[in-house]
């Protein structure tokens, strides 16, 4: 009798190697169910139960989970752009040039790292627009708002620093520009100017720094805060939903139910 | 008790709040200093940039009432009646550089609008001030050197180089 895929799958997680890995084992009852959230170290920052009504797309349109695809898309790209990109004055434009007529696939990478960068702007700016229209910052969702609010200025920073690294007339004015405002900051205002460059104008030390911070600093810092922008989503008692929400049941076996479920 | 002892330091300093104050006064120095160190190597103390004094060559390069801008070096040397002079031709709004437009008798700014008269003086905004002047004399060979590091007074008297 020929086994079904699903029987197949059902076979592999009873296996002692996949137990191993995953301590949370199979079973369809709640508490197995919640286990295998709880003991992943990834999910266990979200709730092991949610409301139904809290996801559905009118709730949130999914602009944050949205805004997390495109940071995991700019990683992605990102990192083998690194392998052909130098940040050195005499290579950066030349590599950006390779990258989009030499290298296979260079184009398609570098495209979708813009691209994403754009949209991850704009879903950013569109995730406070809806939190803040909905009323999802208010008690006790206060400090996940402040949290969003050092994201959104991450995330401009993040945009900021790659714009420099192409090395063209573009990049560099709009560095020399945006480097010449933060001088406008009261009786900082050069120091800063002077440490972000590490210099007077937009040169070699300036290209390497914003490299470091586009790279390193700014993504990691992101990092660590998504996790606790994350995790505070649960503390706060899940995503924010009105009672009024319709609430869909989905069983497992496919197919949607509109069921009262409060 | 011999927590409960007075100690030589006083009533309310027992040994084990003494070592904690004196283990997080460490750390609060230690932490200082590494703020300090931090600084320190983030501001370059050699800068690899051009050098501020630029050779701008024979005065007979610049014909009268020209104006000329040296796009690498972002200054304008000008020869006009009164003699050479050199003007900083970096935009004081947002340090764009500038472009002398000959047909309008006028430097301009492309990236704000910004414009201002051949002598550095500002016609309209959002630049707040007049393109500075800068020091210009004549080296040991005849040639024109500018230091763009140090602005001199415009219109004065020893702003001008006169040959």
């Amino acid at each position: 009798m020929a086994k079904t895929v699903d029987q197949y799958f059902d076979e592999l997680q009873q296996t002692r190697v996949w137990r191993s890995i995953f301590r949370s084992g199979t079973g369809e009852s709640t508490l197995k169910r919640a286990l295998a959230i709880q003991q992943n170290v990834f999910l266990h920052l979200f709730s092991t139960k949610v409301r139904t009504r809290m996801l559905s797309f009118s709730a949130t349109w999914y602009l944050g989970t949205l805004t997390l695809g495109t940071f995991l898309i700019l990683v992605a790209t990102g990192i083998p752009l690194m392998l052909y990109y130098h940040p050195s004055v005499p290579q950066a434009y030349a590599d950006t040039k390779d990258l989009q007529f030499v290298v296979s696939s260079g184009l398609f990478l570098r495209n979708l790292h813009r691209w994403a960068a754009h949209a991850m702007v704009f879903l950013v700016f569109a995730h406070m627009f809806k939190v803040f229209y909905r009323g999802a910052y208010r008690p006790p969702r206060e400090f996940n708002w402040v949290i969003g609010v050092v994201l959104l200025l991450i995330t401009l920073l993040l945009s900021y620093t790659g714009y420099l690294l192409p090395w063209d007339q573009l990049a560099y004015w709009a560095i020399t520009v945006g480097s010449n405002i933060a001088s406008a900051v009261p009786l900082l205002g050069d120091k800063i100017h002077f440490l972000l460059l590490g210099g007077n104008a937009v040169n070699a030390n300036a290209l390497l720094r914003f490299y470091v911070l586009h790279c390193m600093i700014l993504p990691l810092t992101a990092m660590f805060f998504v996790a606790i922008h994350f995790w505070r989503i649960r503390k706060d008692g899940g995503l924010y939903a009105h009672e009024t929400e319709p609430a869909t049941v989905r069983s497992r076996s496919g197919g949607d139910s509109a069921k009262e479920a409060k | 008790m011999t927590d409960e002892k007075k100690g030589p330091l006083g009533d309310d300093l027992n040994r084990r709040e003494f070592f904690t104050k004196l283990g997080l006064g460490s750390l609060s120095i230690a932490a200082i200093g590494t703020a300090a160190f931090s600084y320190q190597y983030l501001e370059p103390n050699v800068l690899y940039e051009p050098s501020p004094v630029v050779n701008a060559g024979k005065p007979d390069r610049y014909p009268l009432d020209s104006v000329t801008l040296d796009v690498n070096n972002g200054i304008y040397i000008i020869h006009s009646q009164e003699g050479y002079f050199s003007v900083s031709a970096v935009c004081t709004h947002l340090g764009c550089l500038t472009a002398w437009k000959q047909e309008l008798g006028i430097i301009a700014c492309p990236c704000h609008g910004s414009k201002f008269e051949q002598n550095g003086k500002k016609i309209e905004g959002p630049a707040p001030k007049p393109l500075p002047w800068k020091r210009i004399w004549l080296n040991d060979d005849g040639d024109l050197m500018v230091d763009r590091s140090t602005d001199v007074p415009s219109l004065a008297r020893d702003s001008f180089v006169r040959v």
